[in-house]
C-alpha cells in the first residue's frame, strides 16, 4: 500500500494508531482517494472459461454414456482449462487468442509449455460441438459433393476414417480437415494434443481417441466406439458450416478461365 | 538362438531375460511345422502371477481381467499376426524388443509398439503383489536415500513423473549405469559411472532397457490401467499402487541382479573402489614401488567382496 502510493507521488499516511480520532476520518478519505485513482490505473485481467456443449449431458446416451460426458468435459476439459489459466498468470502468452496460442505454441514440433494445455481446450470445444444428439448417417449437399470428390464415395471416406482412427496407437485425435496447399479433404490423425491448426490445415471436424473418452463405455472396443461416433454422433451441420467458413480461406472450386 | 549380429542387443536381450519377473523366462512357443494352419502362436503373455481379483480393492478383478485378459491379449494377438515370414520370426520376446526399437533414430519398425506392450505389462504385473506396499528393506533404503534424498523424496519425484505424463505412458524406476543420459553410454569420468536408481517416465510403449537402463518397477499410466476403478484421478491411483500394492522385494532382487549384470557387462566398479584406487595410486607415486601389488590385490579383493556396493 505504502509503495503504491509512493509510486502516485502521494506521501504515505501515518500510521492509524497516531492521533486516531482525527487520523482515522483523514485516512480513510485519503483512501478513498487513492482508491478511485487506483481504480482507474488498475489492469483487467481475463482468462479463458469451460464452454458448456450445446446438448444436455445425457443427450448423446446411449452412445456415450452421461458418465463419460460428465466426467470428459467437467474434469478433463475443465483440468485443462484451469492448467492453461495458471500458467499464462505468467507466461509470455497471457493475451493471446487460443487459435495463436496453438499456432505460436507449437513452435515448429517442439511445443512450450503452453501448448498442450491450450490445444486440449481448443481440441475438446471442437469435440463438443462436432457432435450432436441422434445425428451421424451421410451429410447432404455441398459436403457430400466434396467427399464424394476428395474420397470417391461416402463409404470410402467413412472407412478410412474408421481404420485411421483404429491405426493410432496411444492417445490422440482423428480429424477430418481441409489441407490447404492440396485444397482438399483429408482424413489425418494426430498424437496426444496435436492439432492440425498448428500444421496448417483447418479442421472441420474431430473425435477424441484418448482412452479417457471411451473408456468406461466401450472398454478397448475403439472399433465400436468410432463406428457409433460416425453413424450416429457426428453433427454433419456443424460440418457444413465449417466448410462454408473454410471455403474463404481455400478455394475449392475450378477456377474459370474463359476460352478465347 | 542367437541370430542377432549385434552383440549389444544379444546380451540386453539377456539381460531382458534375467530382468523379467524373478528369474521366469519369456514362454515363446516357435511353430517350426510350416505345414500348420491359422494363428500361430509365437509369443505368449506370461501368465498372472496372481488371481484377478488379488489386488482388490485397489484395482477392481474387473481391471485385471480386462487389462491382462482382453488388453494385453490383443497386443498378443496383433504381434504374432504380424511376425510370420518376417525378419523377427524366431526371436524371444526382448530380443524383437530390442532390434525393432530400430535406436530410436526414425520411428520404430511396426513390431516394437506391441512387443514392448507385452514386456511392459508382464513386468507391470510383477512389479505389485497382492498386499504388497510397505517400506522397502534396509539395505534398498540405502540406497534410495542416497539416491533421491529421502524415502518421502523419492515418492514425490513417482507422483510428479506419473502426474506430468501428457498422454499415454509409464513411469519407471530403473537401475542406470552412468551419468549420462544417453542410451549404453559411458562417461570418460570413471568416477561417475557408478549404477544410481533413476525415475523415468516414458511415452506410448518405450521402456527404458531399451535405453540401457535396467527397469526395476513399473507403473502404467495408460488410461486403461485406472480407468475404471479411479476415473481421472491419477493421484490416487499411483499413490495406491506405491503405498499397498508395489512389491518391494520383487524391486530389490531385481536390482541385485542388475547390479550384478552391470558388473559383468561394464566391468563396473563401485565408487568405494575408485577411490581407493585413486588413494592407491597417489600413495603408490610416494612410496617405493614394490607397495603397488599390495594395494592392486587389495584393491581386486574389496571389487568382488560386495556385489551390492554400488
Amino acid at each position: 500500500m505504502a509503495a503504491f502510493a509512493s509510486a502516485l507521488g502521494i506521501l504515505p499516511s501515518p500510521p492509524a494508531s497516531a492521533y486516531p480520532q482525527q487520523r482515522r476520518l483523514r485516512s480513510v478519505k485519503r483512501e478513498q482517494m487513492q482508491g478511485c485513482r487506483s481504480r482507474r490505473c488498475s489492469k483487467v485481467v481475463s482468462y479463458y472459461g469451460l464452454i458448456t456443449p450445446p446438448y444436455k449431458l445425457d443427450a448423446l446416451e446411449p452412445y456415450m454414456s452421461k458418465r463419460t460426458v460428465e466426467l470428459h468435459w467437467g474434469k478433463h476439459h475443465q483440468n485443462y482449462v484451469d492448467g492453461l489459466n495458471k500458467q499464462l498468470a505468467t507466461s509470455m502468452f497471457y493475451g493471446y487468442t487460443l487459435e495463436e496460442l496453438i499456432k505460436e505454441g507449437y513452435n515448429n514440433g517442439n511445443p512450450l509449455p503452453e501448448y498442450n494445455n491450450a490445444a486440449q481446450v481448443w481440441n475438446h470445444h471442437f469435440f463438443w460441438e462436432s457432435m450432436q444428439p441422434e445425428s451421424g448417417g451421410s451429410p447432404e449437399g455441398g459436403v457430400l459433393q466434396q467427399i464424394e470428390k476428395d474420397f470417391g464415395s461416402f463409404t470410402n471416406f467413412r472407412e478410412e476414417f474408421i481404420c485411421s482412427a483404429l491405426s493410432l496407437l496411444g492417445s490422440g485425435w482423428v480429424w477430418l480437415v481441409l489441407k490447404r496447399e492440396e485444397r482438399k479433404l483429408s482424413v489425418v490423425c494426430t498424437r496426444n494434443a496435436i492439432s492440425p491448426l498448428a500444421l496448417g490445415d483447418i479442421p472441420i471436424m474431430n473425435l477424441d481417441l484418448w482412452e479417457h473418452a471411451y473408456y468406461l463405455d466401450y472398454k478397448d472396443d475403439r472399433r465400436m466406439y468410432v463406428t457409433n461416433f460416425i453413424d450416429h454422433l457426428v453433427s454433419w451441420h456443424t460440418v457444413t458450416l465449417r466448410m462454408m467458413r473454410g471455403e474463404a480461406f481455400v478455394n475449392l472450386g475450378e477456377p474459370n478461365i474463359p476460352v478465347a | 538362438m542367437n541370430d542377432v549380429a549385434d552383440d549389444e542387443s544379444a546380451s540386453d536381450a539377456e539381460t531382458e531375460e534375467n530382468a523379467d519377473a524373478n528369474g521366469d523366462t519369456v514362454d515363446a512357443l516357435e511353430s517350426s511345422d510350416p505345414d500348420e494352419v491359422g494363428p500361430v502362436t509365437w509369443i505368449e503373455q506370461q501368465p498372472l502371477p496372481y488371481p484377478s481379483d488379488a489386488l482388490e480393492p485397489y484395482i477392481s478383478k474387473e481391471t485385471v481381467e480386462q487389462h491382462w485378459g482382453i488388453h494385453q491379449h490383443i497386443h498378443v494377438e496383433r504381434l504374432n499376426g504380424m511376425i510370420g515370414g518376417s525378419e523377427w520370426e524366431g526371436m524371444s520376446l526382448g530380443q524383437m524388443m530390442l532390434s525393432s526399437f530400430n535406436e530410436g533414430r526414425e520411428a520404430p519398425h511396426p513390431p516394437f509398439f506391441h512387443a514392448a506392450q507385452i514386456w511392459n505389462h508382464d513386468f507391470y504385473w510383477r512389479s505389485m503383489q497382492p498386499g504388497g506396499g510397505s517400506k522397502p528393506s534396509e539395505r534398498l533404503l540405502k540406497f534410495i536415500k542416497r539416491d533421491f534424498g529421502s524415502y518421502d523424496g523419492m515418492i514425490q519425484q513417482f507422483m510428479d513423473a506419473a502426474l506430468t505424463q501428457f498422454g499415454s505412458g509409464w513411469v519407471w524406476l530403473s537401475y542406470k549405469g552412468s551419468k549420462l543420459p544417453h542410451v549404453n553410454s559411458r562417461s570418460p569420468i570413471p568416477s561417475d559411472n557408478y549404477g544410481r536408481l533413476v525415475i523415468s517416465k516414458t511415452p506410448n510403449a518405450i521402456n527404458p532397457l531399451v535405453w540401457g537402463h535396467s527397469p526395476l518397477l513399473a507403473i502404467d499410466v495408460w488410461e486403461h490401467a485406472y480407468y475404471l476403478d479411479y476415473e481421472d484421478r491419477r493421484a490416487d491411483y499411483v499413490s495406491t499402487f506405491l503405498e499397498k500394492l508395489l512389491s518391494w522385494e520383487t524391486v530389490e532382487s531385481r536390482l541385485k541382479k542388475a547390479v550384478i549384470r552391470a558388473i559383468e557387462r561394464d566391468g563396473h566398479v563401485s565408487r568405494k573402489h575408485v577411490r581407493k584406487q585413486l588413494l592407491a595410486q597417489g600413495k603408490s607415486r610416494i612410496r617405493a614401488r614394490p607397495q603397488q601389488a599390495n594395494e592392486n590385490a587389495r584393491g581386486q579383493t574389496s571389487s568382488q567382496e560386495k556385489p551390492l556396493g554400488v
